[in-house]
């Protein structure tokens, strides 16, 4: 063996691991926003009676959910640009996430909705409110508190599958634990780091997530 | 001759290729206190959900202070509102319903007040006060930041009941709303609805609860295979059945 750990290497380049972290949440957070208001939209669509609304949303959700992310990825980044759609790196993985997320995000906020109970609905028509209000001040809370665990180990998967977006070179956390990995050889030491990050990362993500739960718990 | 609160006519409903509704007339003035009772089955229920339009029917109509629920009539043509004048509609009645329908996201407050803000338009605090007033009424004003999870079932279909009748209905509809309670549960739901019925609430109960319906009704509705079997005052009702059924009906319910 022989090989004597050193971090020293890994602690002068920490500053970059950290922005490379940054990076990460941010390309998260955004991805995650857009496919949550996206994923209900198939949710809602996916359970309508009307054949036009849940036929293509069923479609989508099982096209994405059968694309390895990577090639989702690659494709945004590589082939979107011959069809004439050109992004920055960080925004083509963006859309690529937010689309896979989206297909997921969806069989969640669907199976919430089928949860809700009907007499929800019923006793929200019957003090005479719309539609439109019973969906926003009853469903959507009522179905979300009750999705919420759900919900959050799909995040913290969805923040771990930002670790690809280093196939296009875009410099998140494990872009950067690469270039440090290559600049400095000390291979263990770097990859050990970074894993301590993701892992601490996670478990505070995860944390935050159980309080929440705890806080908007509908049996409280 | 005072006009009816409530006029129905011809009422037809089917789902599907069951006609649960084969022609139901009924009139109720203000002040009326209705029972219907029956076998399960017998369209009860429907009756209750068709005032309100929780379900459409397909024959005859509704009226409720003359206006027509639901559907219009213009050369011939029947058509169904328009949504926000059917949720209008629905608000001129309250229901309470068998399984509460409590919003357990809201504490009991936040659930009777939803409708005051929302449909009824009033300011925070006046919708507050006005529950509050409502939630004493029903003796749960201590438990009113409580969530319906934190409440008995007794506790939640007061709520409920209250959540109804703060929106000032014309009408009160009950659905058995005893019919999901344990039996010690019952009697405080039914002490809620016999004060509003004391206070003059116009109101159509369907119930199971023979002896409070006897109690309380000043007319009660024998439903017997979607049609009105037989109907009248209670007592000459109860002592002297006119037909075969209600007497058979009678005999097997908890009535003693």
């Amino acid at each position: 063996m022989g090989y004597t750990l050193n971090f020293n290497a890994v602690w002068r380049n920490f500053d970059d691991l950290l922005w490379g972290l940054g990076l990460s949440l941010t390309l998260a957070f955004v991805a995650i926003g857009i496919g949550c208001a996206l994923g209900l939209i198939l949710a809602f669509g996916r359970i309508s009676r009307s054949r036009l609304l849940s036929v293509p949303s069923g479609a989508y959700v099982t096209l994405f959910r059968n694309l390895p992310l990577l090639v989702i990825v690659l494709f945004s980044f590589f082939a979107l640009p011959q069809l004439g759609l050109r992004l920055s790196k960080g925004n083509s993985f963006v859309l690529a996430l937010a689309l896979y997320s989206a297909a997921y995000l969806a069989e969640v906020f669907r199976g919430g909705l089928l949860g809700v109970p009907k007499g929800l609905r019923e006793a929200g028509l019957a003090i005479g409110l719309t539609e439109g209000q019973i969906r926003w001040r009853l469903i959507l809370p009522v179905m979300f508190r009750a999705v919420l665990p759900a919900l959050g180990s799909t995040f913290i998967g969805l923040f771990k599958d930002t670790s690809l977006a280093a196939a296009i070179a875009v410099p998140e956390l494990t872009f950067e634990a690469r270039k440090i990995n290559v600049e400095t050889f000390r291979v263990i030491e770097t990859w050990i780091v970074a894993s301590g990050l993701y892992i601490a990362t996670c478990s505070i993500l995860a944390a935050l997530l159980r309080r929440a739960e705890v806080r908007l718990a509908v049996s409280r | 001759m005072t006009a009816n609160l409530l006029e129905i006519r011809d009422l037809h409903k089917s789902y599907g290729p069951v006609e649960v509704l084969k022609g139901v007339d009924c009139d109720v003035r203000a002040g009326e206190v209705i029972s219907i009772i029956g076998s399960s089955g017998s369209g009860k229920t429907t009756i209750l959900r068709c005032v309100n339009m929780l379900e459409e029917f397909e024959g005859g109509t509704i009226r409720i202070d003359g206006e027509e629920i639901g559907y219009s009539t213009a050369g011939g043509q029947r058509k169904r509102k328009a949504e926000k004048e059917i949720a209008r509609q629905r608000a001129l009645t309250g229901m309470a319903f068998q399984q509460f329908n409590l919003f357990p996201h809201m504490t009991a407050l936040e659930n009777v007040t939803l409708g005051l803000t929302l449909v009824r338009k009033m300011g925070r605090e006046e919708a507050r006060a006005l529950g509050e007033n409502w939630l004493d009424r029903v003796g749960l004003l201590q438990r009113k930041d409580h969530y319906p999870a934190k409440l008995s079932g007794g506790q939640q279909q007061r709520v409920a009941i209250a959540r109804a009748i703060a929106m000032s209905p014309r009408l009160m509809l009950f659905d058995e709303v005893t019919s999901a309670l344990d039996p010690e549960l019952v009697a405080e739901v039914l002490q809620v609805v016999r004060s509003l019925a004391e206070d003059g609430m116009t109101m159509l109960l369907v119930t199971h609860e023979m002896r409070f319906a006897y109690e309380v009704s000043s007319r009660v509705i024998f439903m017997n295979g979607g049609r009105i079997g037989e109907e009248g005052n209670p007592r000459e009702m109860f002592a002297a059945p006119k037909t075969e059924r209600l007497a058979a009906f009678l005999q097997s319910s908890r009535f003693n």
